[in-house]
């Protein structure tokens, strides 16, 4: 009797839709999960609060004389802190050791992704992997040279342009050699404008390769190794650059020529994007390597054929998390949801194939899976899944093509065994995804004159009045969305233009967002005129959160095309990541600032136990970098802590009051440059 | 409401591609593809075209290639919602209808070769009042008057005003601020061109009222002009799209006034003219764009009032124009330079062979002279009638602290640019042999003599205020007071020649460096001797001089000759310091007397160009006028592209036409006797001149042994006429 008790106690103790997220299709499905009595992570987040010690970022597990925990009292100390761990550790020590550990889980994660990407890149270059191509030389010839690989070649006196196979080998070689090699620095830094250059110099961040930064990492983080909080964040940032500088941005590129450099596009998104009539085959995860090869499979006369077959009008493909936002970059598949989304897919009733590889995916995906036909397919070898119910078909890119299609075939299959009770919400936003750091220098002034000047002046006269970068993960315990559509919307109100990438790209382009018309209704006037001048939404969709990379890149090209400082922590911009919840996050966060960003978290930061460490990062970064970190769950006041430093900066700059109009005579022309 | 500009632009260029595309297929069904087609005399092809992407068409069948280009540079249609981004697009659309513009030009120029005159002037009474594309002619004489700022932009108008007096009004205000007017188009079949023939106005490059065409497609002729002043002066090279545009941008501060309804196909061509920096300001209510960024500031501005188009151009196009304000009671300015005043409009006049007419500058001491005071001592206009004559004698008498009597032929040759920049009043020739012609529509304003004593004082002050303290002038109009004046003048003509004839290289230990071009032609560098005037023709070293006096931080430097390297072929330790610096290291020597070896860089702007001719052992020159062939194998245009832009080439030399008969001329190759080839009209202009300086070589009648065009054009038509006159060129010692 008792037992019965808790059980139906259990059940009382659900999700309130309304409360769980903003979103309506997310709050219908919520609803039709509790209805058939489906478990997901909002009723999860209600039934099982946060560890309170954890969150302050002061548990340390990393011998077994521990866990110590040593929780800030409530009230703080007044006086000398003599809090310790069983070896002696501060709380200093141990919360920056579990911060850097997630930077290096953060790192890692993503230059894995990027090494993959490098020798699938070398393999097809090489010629070894008959799927993979150079479908985008220029790109290749464009980075090439910062790999220090030669575009041209001499022969008998005369320049010749290098084959473009050539090229790619050499350019493949270099970057696989960039997770390990054995001296200098990473190549992809002199990217960076050179004054930043010289402060990770000085500060001695500079990377020497991906994987021994990570390395590092674990081995100071060990029990009795490196016990100076100042010095572990030395590594965490050296880590961090791997990442943004290295392993993230190499990733970022080598996709690029593999797969295409983005270009806007025409989209939709959200669970509406599902097809009753259709097979629904949904890619989740992190890696384009295979979302590519099932992209191409999905569109093939056929399987569209095959699908036909079976009675379904087509094959619907769409994506959930990063994978989507490959995916919709490069082809405009239109992902179903963001990460919090993931299990509400397939309790449409509607997904025939979930495809996952790496990162951020749901074992409770297989649980939920089991309630209905869905086949739940794990891809890649470092990610499988316990449940009897998952299909493990271990994805080899030498072939591709043929695994694709065994899984599209697998979707189609399926698609006569759906269940009766399909329910797939009507909701979906129209938006333009699609940019990067090319794409955006084009629509500045078109082939002939396109230039970051373009909006430069835009920002040096006030219409923008800065640039944010909005990235970054949904999080249970926050309001799904809610924070990242109240800021953003908070932001593009007070003209400045936004930078999205990840789960808040796809939380932006449901709420409709990404849509050009959505300037004339949510921005201020001047950021307003911008957008309808250029023909671009407030906010632009730059892709995964891989793709952070191309924020850097972006930055250093408003700092080059000139009139707004000499490095990135002179322009008027911040960064933030309002409903983080991954170690990826972290990572990102911390190159942010180490590139000189003023960064703002929402929810919450592991760090209330270790004040001293938490002043350091929110105050004693910026006097390094320029770049620091902060806090603020509220969106409202996080949006005005980002304006106010953006302001900060105006003032810097000294545009922080109306531009006269100049009337040039015949010498100021002549002081003009022509370039 | 960009969207809707986007829109239209990107419909019109489809439509111009798309139309354009038919008409050359047409002309090639009905020509053979390898036709000759092009715009007169010029060396820049179709010149947006070539400056922009390098392709050179010269030929029908060339067309296809940058046809080919525009037809890829059309963006995909603007959707009506959730469209993507158009702004690059829409100026892409603009760059295609551009390229088709002037396809479509090359075209009409094709069928039509009588369609425009290749004239500075139009020829309204024959009806033919369309110009075309500037030859290259034009383009040197008007187009540095762009990069040195005389002329600060020019604006580009489009259709018709409401009506003549509107068009009249709007022209008129954009000449007084010196600016170019480039007309084109048509709005509703009415040209502003027509409208300011109707209402009087004299048009054509002297008044700065171009009448390019009647088309919208005949705009693309602006942007022609603007871009071979960037290759021609600004050493843009051909391709170099995107410094070419930002010279525009930052350099040639111009505009499009749109006047009338903007369809799609003037949509495209303003579009177009964005990527130039140029913005447009129509006076129709059309959707606006104003955030700044590929223009200096807004790029569209609408319903712009006729009364105020003007001042809002020049303000929206960042421009920054100083007016002289002079008190008389006609307009005054360069624009109004070339205006001609013809026996129909005459009033009255002075000089011409009718009357004496002598102008003279003196130097005065301080008390001897009242600063402003200007005294017409004799009958005025008012006392002569319509159609009558008088003579004049302009004496102007200058004091200042640092006036030195050398000044003096200087500011005399001001006098003749001066009185032309007032309306309605022209001003021919200089010294005694001056004509003053007063116009009708001056004298119903107001205009007397006084005002041209009021015009000298106010802009010698102004111009020379370095040097200038007071200035007096006295107008005489009775015959026994000019003739006093013209037997002083000539006393004084007398000396002056003799002391600058006398002038050499040897005497001065001072040569001044020139670099006013040099922000075009950046490692060009200019140095002036006396016996070496500067290759523009503008400049002696009398003028370099008085320059640096007046501004000792300007574009004239003096030079400390230093040690004399090599006499014979003119190189001077002193200069060549100097230009080592001043060209930032690109060239590190020259020699003044040789052309043959390491001769002086020649920037774009040269009056003259000399050239080695290997069979006939001796040299041609060719001056800017003349555009047919040369027995160099190459036109004027042709030559001044290979060696403008700062490069020292040997064999070939800019100079300018005074200094052939200078007496260093290529003295270290021979000298003067080394010619043997110059274009007719140059040789009669300085017939005397070269016979006096062949005497002193030991040649008599030395003229006419040079040849001309008339004996031939190449090297083989002219030696065997050499050799039968026994040029003594023949048998020198090899020239190379």
């Amino acid at each position: 009797m008792a037992e019965v008790t808790t059980k139906v106690e259990k059940v009382v103790k659900l999700a309130d839709p309304m409360e769980a997220s903003i979103e309506p299709s997310t709050q219908e499905m919520i609803r039709r999960a509790q209805k058939m009595g489906i478990e997901t992570v909002f009723d999860r987040a209600v039934t099982m609060k946060p560890c309170a010690i954890g969150l302050q970022g002061i548990c340390c597990k990393n011998c077994a004389m521990g866990p110590c925990r040593l929780p800030l009292p409530k009230d703080g100390i007044q006086g000398e802190d003599t809090r310790k761990g069983l070896c002696g550790a501060t709380a200093n020590t141990i919360c920056a050791r579990n911060f850097v550990r997630m930077i290096a889980a953060g790192a890692a994660a993503h230059s894995d992704h990027g090494r993959n990407v490098a020798i699938t890149f070398l393999a097809a270059a090489r010629g070894d992997v008959a799927d993979y191509k150079i479908k985008d030389p220029i790109k290749l010839i464009q980075i090439a040279p910062y790999f220090g690989v030669a575009t041209t070649v001499e022969e008998n006196g005369v320049v010749k342009d290098r084959s473009i196979k050539e090229i790619a080998i050499a350019v493949g070689e270099k970057a696989v050699n960039e997770w390990g090699k054995t001296s200098g620095t990473l190549d992809y830094l002199k990217r960076a404008p050179q004054p930043l250059q010289d402060k990770w110099i000085e500060q001695g961040v500079l990377p020497r390769n991906v994987d021994r930064e990570i390395v590092e990492i674990m081995h100071r983080t060990h029990m009795g190794v490196d016990q100076d909080f100042k010095n572990l964040m030395k590594q965490g940032t050296r880590a961090s650059l791997a990442d943004g500088w290295g392993g993230s941005m190499i990733g970022t590129d080598l996709q690029d020529v593999m797969f295409g450099t983005p270009s806007p596009l025409q989209a939709e998104a959200n669970l509406g994007v599902m097809k009753e009539d259709h097979v629904n085959i949904i890619v989740h995860g992190h890696e384009p390597l295979l979302s590519e090869m099932i992209v191409a499979a999905s569109q093939s006369q056929e399987m569209v054929e095959y699908a036909k077959t079976k009675g379904a009008k087509g094959i619907q493909l769409s994506g959930i998390c990063c994978t989507a936002n490959e995916v919709l970059q490069r082809h405009g598949v239109p992902p179903a949801g963001t990460f919090l989304q993931q299990e509400l897919a397939i309790i449409t009733g509607a997904c025939d194939a979930m495809v996952v590889d790496v990162q951020c995916i749901f074992q409770n995906l297989a649980n939920v899976a089991k309630c209905f036909h869905t086949k739940l397919i794990t891809t890649h070898p470092i990610a499988k899944m316990e449940q009897d119910n998952v299909i493990h078909i271990e994805f080899d890119e030498h072939h591709a093509m043929e695994d694709a299609i065994r899984i599209v075939k697998i979707g189609i299959d399926n698609f006569q065994k759906r269940g009766a009770d399909v329910m797939i919400p009507r909701h979906k936003s129209s938006q333009i995804a699609g940019f990067g750091v090319e794409s955006i220098k084009y629509h500045l002034g078109g082939s002939f004159r396109g230039d970051y000047f373009t909006l430069n002046d835009n920002i040096i006269n006030g219409r923008i009045r800065g640039i944010a970068g909005v990235v970054g993960c949904n999080n249970a315990r926050t309001k799904h969305n809610e924070e990242h559509i109240t800021l953003i919307k908070e932001l593009i109100k007070n003209d400045v233009i936004v930078l999205t990438t990840g789960c808040s790209a796809i939380a932006a382009g449901i709420h409709g967002l990404l849509t050009p018309e959505s300037a004339a209704v949510f921005c201020g006037p001047g950021l307003a005129e911008v957008c309808e001048t250029v023909g671009i939404p407030p906010v632009l969709h730059l892709g995964s959160c891989v793709d952070n990379s191309r924020i850097l890149l972006a930055a250093t090209e408003v700092v080059k095309a000139g009139g707004l400082g000499n490095d990135i922590c002179d322009l008027p911009a911040a960064g933030s990541a309002p409903e983080w919840m991954s170690e990826k996050a972290i990572s990102i966060g911390q190159y942010f600032v180490a590139s000189g960003v003023y960064t703002v978290f929402g929810y919450h930061m592991p760090l209330e136990g270790a004040p001293v460490f938490k002043d350091y990062l929110y105050k004693g970064m910026e006097a390094m970098y320029g770049g620091m970190w902060d806090c603020e769950p509220d969106p409202i006041k996080h949006a005005h802590k980002m304006i106010a430093h953006i302001d900060k900066k105006r003032k810097a700059l000294g545009i922080d009051k109306a531009r006269d109009r100049v009337l040039m005579d015949m010498a100021d022309r002549q002081a003009l440059g022509m370039e | 409401m960009s969207r809707l500009v986007a829109f239209a632009a990107i419909q019109g260029g489809y439509k111009v591609v798309a139309q354009v595309e038919g008409e050359l297929e047409k002309a090639l069904q009905t020509y053979d593809a390898s036709t000759k087609i092009g715009f007169p005399n010029t060396a820049y092809y179709l010149p947006v075209i070539y400056s922009l992407t390098g392709i050179k068409c010269e030929t029908l069948e060339d067309l296809k290639k940058p046809m080919k280009f525009a037809r890829g540079l059309l963006p995909p249609h603007i959707k009506g919602s959730n469209h993507l981004p158009y702004l690059g697009p829409l100026l892409d659309a603009g760059m295609a209808g551009i390229f088709a513009y002037e396809v479509k030009e090359a075209l009409r120029i094709l069928r039509e070769p009588d369609f425009y005159v290749d004239t500075e002037d139009p020829d309204i009474e024959s009806g033919k009042i369309w110009v075309g594309p500037a030859n290259d002619i034009i383009l040197r004489k008007r187009g540095v008057e762009f990069v040195d700022g005389s002329a600060p932009g020019f604006a580009a108008i489009v259709g018709a005003a409401p009506n003549a007096e509107i068009a009249k009004m709007i022209v008129e205000d954009y000449q007084k601020k010196n600016l170019y007017i480039f007309c084109a188009a048509n709005h509703n079949g009415k040209t502003v061109i027509e409208q300011l023939i109707e209402a009087g106005v004299q048009v054509g490059w002297n008044t700065r009222i171009v009448p390019f065409g009647p088309d919208i497609s005949s705009a693309i002729f602006a942007l022609g002009f603007a871009n071979r002043a960037a290759m021609a002066f600004g050493g843009v090279q051909p391709g170099d799209y995107r410094r070419m545009l930002m010279y525009n941008k930052n350099r040639i501060f111009a505009f499009v006034n749109a006047l009338g309804d903007v369809g799609t196909e003037w949509a495209v061509a303003a579009a177009g003219c964005v990527n130039w920096g140029f913005p447009t300001l129509a006076d129709t209510d059309i959707p606006e764009i104003l955030p700044t960024g590929i223009c200096t500031y807004e790029h569209v501005v609408a319903n712009v009032p006729h009364n105020e188009i003007c001042q809002k151009s020049v303000e929206v196009r960042g421009l920054k124009i100083n007016i002289t304000q002079i008190d008389i009671p006609c307009s005054f300015g360069p624009a109004f330079e070339g205006e001609r005043v013809r026996g129909g409009d005459l009033y009255g006049q002075m000089g011409g062979g009718k009357t004496q007419c002598t102008e003279l500058v003196k130097m005065a001491e301080m008390n001897e002279i009242e600063d402003g005071k200007v005294t017409v001592v004799g009958p005025d206009l008012k006392d002569m009638k319509e159609g009558g004559t008088l003579p004049l004698g302009i004496f102007v008498q200058i004091a200042g602290r640092e006036f030195q009597t050398d000044f003096e032929p200087i500011m005399e040759r001001q006098i003749h640019h001066l009185i032309n920049y007032i309306q309605g009043v022209m001003h021919i020739g200089q010294r005694d042999i001056a004509w003053v012609r007063i116009g009708k529509p001056a004298v119903e304003k107001g205009f007397t003599l006084k005002d041209i004593g009021v015009v000298l004082h106010a802009k010698f002050h102004q111009d020379f205020k370095k040097i200038v303290d007071k200035v007096q002038v006295t107008l005489f109009t009775k015959q026994e007071d000019v003739d006093k004046l013209t037997a002083t003048a000539r006393g004084e003509y007398r000396t002056r020649d003799e002391r600058v004839d006398k002038m050499t290289d040897e005497a001065v230990d001072t040569f001044y460096s020139c670099s006013l071009c040099q922000s075009f032609a950046p490692s060009h560098v200019c140095t002036v001797s006396p016996e070496r005037t500067g290759l523009c023709g503008a400049y002696n070293w009398m003028d370099c001089k008085a320059s640096f006096e007046i501004n000792p931080t300007g574009p004239n430097q003096p030079i400390k000759k230093g040690k004399v390297l090599d006499p014979v072929l003119g190189r001077f330790e002193g200069v060549d310091e100097f230009i080592k610096g001043a060209s930032k290291g690109a060239i590190d020597t020259y020699n003044f007397y040789s052309m043959c070896q390491a001769p002086m860089t020649t920037c774009g702007c040269c009056e003259c160009i000399a050239a080695v001719l290997p069979a006939c052992n001796g040299i041609m020159t060719v001056g800017r006028d003349y555009t047919g062939e040369t027995p160099s194998g190459m036109k004027f245009t042709t030559l001044a592209g290979v060696m403008g832009g700062g490069a020292s080439s040997p064999g070939f030399v800019g100079h300018s036409k005074f200094n052939i008969t200078q007496g260093k001329f290529i003295l270290g190759d021979g000298g003067l006797l080394r010619m043997v080839w110059m274009p007719k009209v140059v040789k009669d202009e300085i017939r005397d001149r070269l016979n006096a300086r062949g005497a002193a070589m030991g040649v008599q009648n030395f003229a006419d042994m040079i040849a001309d065009e008339t004996i031939g054009i190449t090297e083989d038509e002219i030696l065997p006429w050499l050799k039968e006159k026994g040029h003594p060129a023949v048998s020198m010692p090899p020239i190379m």
